[in-house]
């Protein structure tokens, strides 16, 4: 199927949108995507993978069908191939099941795989300032590594809206962690 | 009640309105995805029951729509209300919708994930909105069991939203960066921070009515403080940028011209089609922020961009309509309006 937009290139996100009173879904290509806001920063998880750990799994076992031993969420029954291929996680424990394979993207999107937010029981701002006023053992001052420094400035970029910097730290942290 | 749409707030005269959204499962159930209809209806009744017993005060502010009960015309007004997304009432099936009475809190169950709970106001106001949606969040915890991971934070159905699960973002109306031609640009530079801005009506390249919704993308690894304050510094800086672009629009003739005779069409017109009446509207728009129609205000002009959304038409009307019918119907209530404003 051709992209809507440029009517050039394969489309490959799909995006429901209300036009004019109805509902409608309509086809764009990677580019356009991009132009019009969706998806991109990180692409679409499901494209992650298509040219990735997906493809690569299906081609080696010849399509899961064929294949009785392939390891399944023993809760809801999802397969690492069908999460890749649809881009949705069957449940909480397919998270735990699959960890090993999915961190990897999960890395790709977010830029890490640690969590600094709320935790159940708690409002959001509460967290943030009980770690502020009664430091556990774990956030005892460390020596900052130069890249947990480069991602203190890019903070202090973003809050005194220096966005040039802020875009030149940006890619300066990609890469070190890309070496990582 | 007023509405916050029918309002206009902080920042009014660039910022719309500020929305945040947390997305939350149920741990004990497998994602929408992977669920039978008979698990569907039971996360309703479990998300149903803890926000109806949560507490009196709280429980006494909602009520629960059954997505399958609207007629198709209805459920779509909820979109340009901006209380559900195109997905949810793409299949209406075993989906509810939980809205508070003045309908700046809407809940959406057995979406992309279990729960959205979605927070909206007029203007900008981050930080009572996300206060709000935190608030909300806290207490159905106590009677529903999140996924949440150690590592992960709040497990969703996309990895894309995993951590805090929270999306906030802003409704601006820029038709002075728009016209600039600089918005391509400032996109380039937000994408690579971690936000996107996206045009809220119409297809193709450019928004309708100059509407944009500036949003974060990241969810792990950031606390909600840090992603709050970072979506404050980078929309502080568009709205500075749209002010100034605007300075220049005002000064110029042929856009007061092109102010005053928006504000003549719509208050003469017989028939309105959804897109001629989103160019206009932006124009005025334009024209009450910068005190150019100083008889309109912009609560008024809010109001009308969602009211005169093609389903919100049809559904006042009560019945379905043709085209032409919704466009002369859109056209009387767009000069009623006006005629009330300005004497």
């Amino acid at each position: 199927m051709l992209c809507q937009s440029c009517h050039k290139n394969t489309a490959t996100t799909h995006i429901k949108s209300i036009v004019n009173g109805e509902l409608t879904e309509y086809a764009l290509c990677s580019e356009c995507a991009k132009k019009l806001g969706y998806n991109h920063f990180f692409g679409s998880f499901a494209d992650d993978f298509v040219g990735g750990l997906g493809s690569l799994l299906g081609g080696f076992f010849g399509g899961e069908a064929a294949n009785e031993s392939v390891t399944r969420c023993r809760k809801c029954g999802a397969s690492f191939e069908e999460i890749s291929r649809s881009g949705k996680v069957g449940c909480a424990e397919c998270y735990r099941t699959f960890r090993n394979q999915l961190l990897p993207s999960i890395q790709r999107i977010h830029g890490t795989a640690n969590h600094r937010g709320k935790r159940p029981g708690s409002l959001a701002m509460q967290v943030v300032k009980k770690q502020e006023i009664v430091p556990t053992p774990a956030a005892e001052p460390k020596p900052k590594t130069p890249l947990e420094e480069k991602k203190e400035a890019l903070q202090k970029a973003i809050q005194e809206q220096n966005f040039e910097q802020a875009a030149v730290l940006r890619d300066e942290i990609r890469e070190m962690e890309g070496k990582q | 009640m007023s509405k916050w749409y029918q309002k206009s707030g902080p920042d009014g005269d660039v910022v719309i309105s500020t929305r945040i959204r947390l997305a939350r499962n149920l741990r004990e159930y497998p994602f929408p995805n992977r669920m039978s209809s008979e698990q569907r209806a039971e996360v309703e009744e479990k998300v149903k029951d803890a926000v109806l017993n949560a507490n009196q005060a709280f429980s006494s502010m909602f009520r629960c729509i059954e997505l399958s009960s609207l007629n198709k015309e209805e459920r779509v007004a909820l979109v340009e209300r901006h209380l559900a997304s195109p997905d949810f009432i793409s299949e209406p099936n075993h989906r509810e919708l939980i809205l508070s009475n003045d309908e700046e809190i809407s809940i959406m169950v057995n979406e992309e994930d279990h729960l959205r709970i979605q927070v909206m106001k007029e203007g900008m106001q981050l930080s009572e909105v996300f206060n709000m949606a935190d608030r909300i969040d806290t207490l159905l915890n106590e009677r529903l069991n999140f996924a949440f991971d150690d590592e992960l934070g709040y497990l969703t159905q996309c990895p894309t939203n995993l951590g805090t699960g929270l999306r906030a973002s802003l409704m601006m109306h820029l038709p002075g960066l728009q016209e600039s031609g600089v918005l391509a640009r400032i996109n380039a530079n937000l994408n690579k921070l971690g936000f996107v801005l996206r045009g809220m009506y119409g297809e193709g390249s450019q928004a309708a009515g100059a509407i944009y919704q500036l949003s974060n993308q990241v969810t792990l690894g950031l606390s909600e403080k840090d992603a709050l304050e970072n979506l404050t510094g980078m929309a502080r800086q568009i709205i500075r940028q749209e002010r100034e672009a605007r300075k220049q629009l005002r000064e110029d003739i042929s856009v007061q011209d092109k102010v005053a005779r928006a504000l003549g069409i719509l208050g003469s017109a017989r028939m309105l089609s959804s897109s001629e009446f989103m160019e206009l509207i932006s124009s005025v728009r334009l024209g009450v922020a910068e005190q150019m129609c100083k008889d309109l205000s912009l609560d008024t002009v809010n109001a009308l961009m969602i009211e005169a959304q093609p389903a919100s038409v049809s559904s006042a009307a009560g019945h379905s309509l043709t085209p032409q019918e919704r466009d002369i119907r859109r056209a009387d209530l767009v000069r009623q309006v006006l005629a009330s404003q300005t004497k």
